[in-house]
């Protein structure tokens, strides 16, 4: 398959571009709902509207009445919310949780993805323990109890946590915290009794929660995929999502750097443009060769693992730490070239630095995802 | 697509039959690789069967047609012929600069006798070419250059110096940039052909600081060159002072040649470091590992530019954003084999180290971002015409 997008996905690329650049724009969600304060750091409206587009179920199959589309799509989505910083639950809900719930059984999907596709349902997953994302070590405990399980322990920085109707959860029905197998995923609704949320908002205005499993009782048929056997799900979840990220932040590269572009070109110092300057245009056309590079590396991770590809592995942590670093270098030189205005609350390409900042961190940062590269290569 | 599947089998069975054992194995030296030419030898019998078995096929230029001495591939077949071939490490079965660099330029501007006549000196290896294109005043502001052919009606005088002309010395012809208009700075440039055996024509290999001599300082006193050498086919290429859209042409050419010669091959470092090394020092395995990283988002960068440059996707400058990349990728990726080889990566002369190949390529690898234009000049064409950034 070629490394670009076929008439189908241009044409889907277009109305996201469209669709995200008015509904989803700066002014009228990231900035509108963090300037009040929203307990939730997005907009159910505009999850809504997304469900209207179809982009809510684009990865659910189609007798599950999703669109069946695949990663190369749900990336088109993703690159316009990033360019946008368009703050909703797409990533976790229709990426993550949808991922993990296509391993599910007929009763978990019938009865959470129809609000997804709808855009009035939001998801969250809760893999993390801790500050650093570790998927390998899971510790939190999920028992036996009666015809079901009873879950103790805390995640940490839970996306969207507090706002979701039903949380996946990765916890531990056997073995020690490092082993591979003995895994099991929950899909965990939001009325579940002894569960609670310590919520924090972070740099990027997006709501994160530690939330603590008290003893929290599921049915058995609250699992998800096969009991012990959830490492399979967990890393066909992780997998997506971090491709999913990658997209994102591809978005957020492009967006930083057009910003920043257009700047070089608009302001005025020593009586020339600023683009005019040397230093600065081989800067900004470095930076462009690196998100160029990044792009590629994501379009390759969702074809393969669109494909089914035994490599999708290696390449969805080459696209995430490839992207983390462009987008990191894209706000870095944005906010420096910008000068300045470039520190004010009031010009939007800070608000790019610190959507980097949690995106990046989300689901491994650019160290982790080179050292698993190595891992995989044998060194 | 049915008939794909049929020539992928057809020229698999073709190279099974055809493609001797020695030729499948990686190259080693310089004399491994078959330049062609009025001195040329061949090293050894395979390699004399092998070019004479493709040139039969029209395979030492696949994809040029076949009145011009090719095989009329078209994009996709040629693209298997080289998976084929790489699959079995195939070598190729001739190398030459008029395959790389003057044929695409004849293809595109020269009359139908050019074509006819060099193209099929070139691709039945007869002729050995060289391209004269920098001298010693004009790197990067090549147009600058001051080699000038002083017009004498039926010929021209040529006087100048060229310099960085690659195996000069054992090139039969050069293809060479020549003022032949000192008032109109790029119109008045020609792309000349002409004959390294002309009287007062001479080279002086440059030695490296890898110890090697690739490149030539090629000298002209006095060169007389013929404006025609027969009917159809005069001596320069495109018109007569319009030598400048040749060269710029064919730089684009050499840039996407440079940048995609690792089409594919991602050249990951780390596991091959790890092995040799034994043990890595945890920062190297660091800095191996975002290597690593960049190499492979890299190799999708160059799948992803040969795919939309077969449809005409892509900004027509992309290729100086993959030569920027990729060679600046490539002495990052010395460096650290330097690095992970240790001490043993700096023999000069030992059996083990093949005559301090290591060091020899790592030294060769800073060439990269020179030759083919440099690094700065990359960035200021994508400044200039993708970024269109203001003044450059």
């Amino acid at each position: 398959m070629p490394l670009y997008h076929n008439d189908d996905q241009a044409m889907l690329a277009d109305s996201a571009r469209q669709f995200m650049a008015e509904e989803g724009k700066i002014a009228k969600q990231l900035r509108h709902w963090r300037d009040r304060d929203c307990p939730d750091g997005f907009g159910h409206a505009l999850w809504e509207q997304f469900g209207e587009m179809g982009f809510t179920g684009i990865l659910v199959r189609e007798e599950d009445g999703g669109l069946g589309m695949g990663h190369v799509e749900a990336g088109i989505v993703l690159e316009e919310i990033g360019r946008n910083l368009s703050p909703s639950p797409f990533l976790t809900s229709s990426v993550l949780a949808a991922t993990a719930l296509g391993h599910g059984s007929n009763d978990l999907r019938g009865r959470y993805l129809p609000g997804l596709i709808e855009g009035k349902s939001v998801f969250a997953v809760a893999i993390d323990e801790g500050a650093k994302h570790r998927p390998e070590r899971i510790k939190m405990r999920a028992e036996k109890s009666g015809n079901g399980f009873k879950l103790s322990g805390q995640k940490d920085f839970v996306i969207h946590g507090a706002s979701s109707d039903m949380i996946v959860v990765a916890a531990r029905t056997s073995g020690g915290d490092d082993d591979e197998d003995g895994i099991t995923l929950f899909a965990v609704p939001k009325d579940a009794a002894n569960m609670s949320h310590d919520s924090v908002r972070l740099v990027d205005s997006s709501m994160a929660t530690h939330t603590k499993f008290n003893g929290v009782e599921l049915d058995g048929d609250a699992v998800i995929g096969e009991v012990d056997g959830g490492r399979e799900v967990l890393n066909a979840m992780l997998k997506a999502g971090r491709v999913g990220a990658a997209a994102e932040g591809v978005g957020v590269a492009s967006g930083a750097m057009d910003m920043t572009v257009e700047y070089l070109k608009q302001r005025k110092q020593f009586g020339k443009l600023i683009g005019e300057f040397q230093s600065l245009q081989h800067r900004a056309s470095h930076l462009y060769s690196e998100v160029e590079i990044a792009r590629a590396s994501v379009i390759k991770a969702q074809q393969l693992l669109d494909g089914d590809s035994e490599k999708a592995d290696l390449m969805a942590s080459v696209a995430k730490a490839k992207v983390s670093q462009t987008a990191g270098l894209a706000v870095r030189e944005g906010v420096q070239m910008h000068g300045g205005i470039g520190m004010t609350d009031e010009y939007d390409i800070g608000l790019y630095m610190k959507r980097d900042r949690a995106l990046s961190e989300f689901l491994g940062d650019a160290y982790y995802h080179s050292g698993r590269v190595a891992e995989m290569s044998g060194y | 697509m049915p008939d794909l599947d049929t020539f992928r089998q057809e020229t698999r069975a073709w190279l099974e039959a055809n493609c001797p054992a020695e030729m499948r194995e990686p190259v080693r030296d310089e004399g491994d690789i078959y330049w062609g030419g009025r001195r040329a030898t061949f090293k050894n019998d395979a390699q004399k069967v092998w070019f004479e078995a493709c040139l039969a096929k029209g395979y030492t230029v696949p994809a040029w047609p076949k009145e011009y001495g090719g095989a009329g591939l078209g994009p996709a077949e040629a693209k298997v012929l080289r998976q084929e071939m790489n699959r079995i490490n195939a070598r190729p079965p001739l190398s030459s600069f008029g395959i790389w660099m003057l044929g695409p330029a004849l293809l595109h501007f020269g009359t139908e006798e050019q074509k006819k006549h060099f193209l099929g000196e070139i691709a039945r290896g007869e002729i050995r070419w060289c391209q004269g294109y920098s001298e010693p005043g004009s790197g990067s502001d090549l147009v600058s250059l001051q080699t000038f052919g002083e017009d004498q009606g039926d010929h021209w005088v040529v006087n100048g110096q060229k310099v960085w002309t690659s195996y000069a010395d054992r090139a039969d012809w050069i293809f060479c940039l020549v003022r032949t208009d000192k008032e109109n700075k790029y119109q008045g440039i020609t792309f000349m052909l002409f004959d390294m055996e002309s009287e007062g024509c001479s080279t002086k290999p440059i030695k490296l600081i890898s110890g090697n001599s690739p490149f030539c300082e090629t000298f002209m006193d006095n060169v007389k060159v013929p404006k025609s050498y027969g009917d159809g086919l005069p001596a320069q290429v495109g018109e007569v002072g319009r030598g400048w859209d040749v060269a710029k042409y064919l730089l684009g050419h050499e840039r996407e040649m440079i940048s995609g010669a690792d089409g594919g091959n991602t050249g990951t470092i780390g596991a091959a470091m790890k092995r040799h090394a034994g043990e890595l020092d945890p920062v190297l395995r660091a800095e191996l590992a975002m290597f690593d990283v960049d190499a492979l988002a890299y190799g999708a960068m160059g799948e992803k530019f040969l795919d939309e440059i077969k449809v005409g996707k892509g900004h027509p400058a992309q290729p100086n954003m993959m030569k920027y990349a990729g060679t600046e990728l490539n002495k990052r990726r010395h460096e650290l084999m330097m690095s992970a080889g240790g001490s043993r990566s700096l023999e000069w002369e030992s059996e083990e180290t093949g005559g301090g190949k290591p060091s020899r390529n790592w030294l060769r690898t800073k060439a990269n971002s020179i030759e083919g234009g440099t690094s700065e000049v990359m960035l200021n064409v994508i400044s200039k015409r993708i970024l269109d950034l203001p003044g450059s």
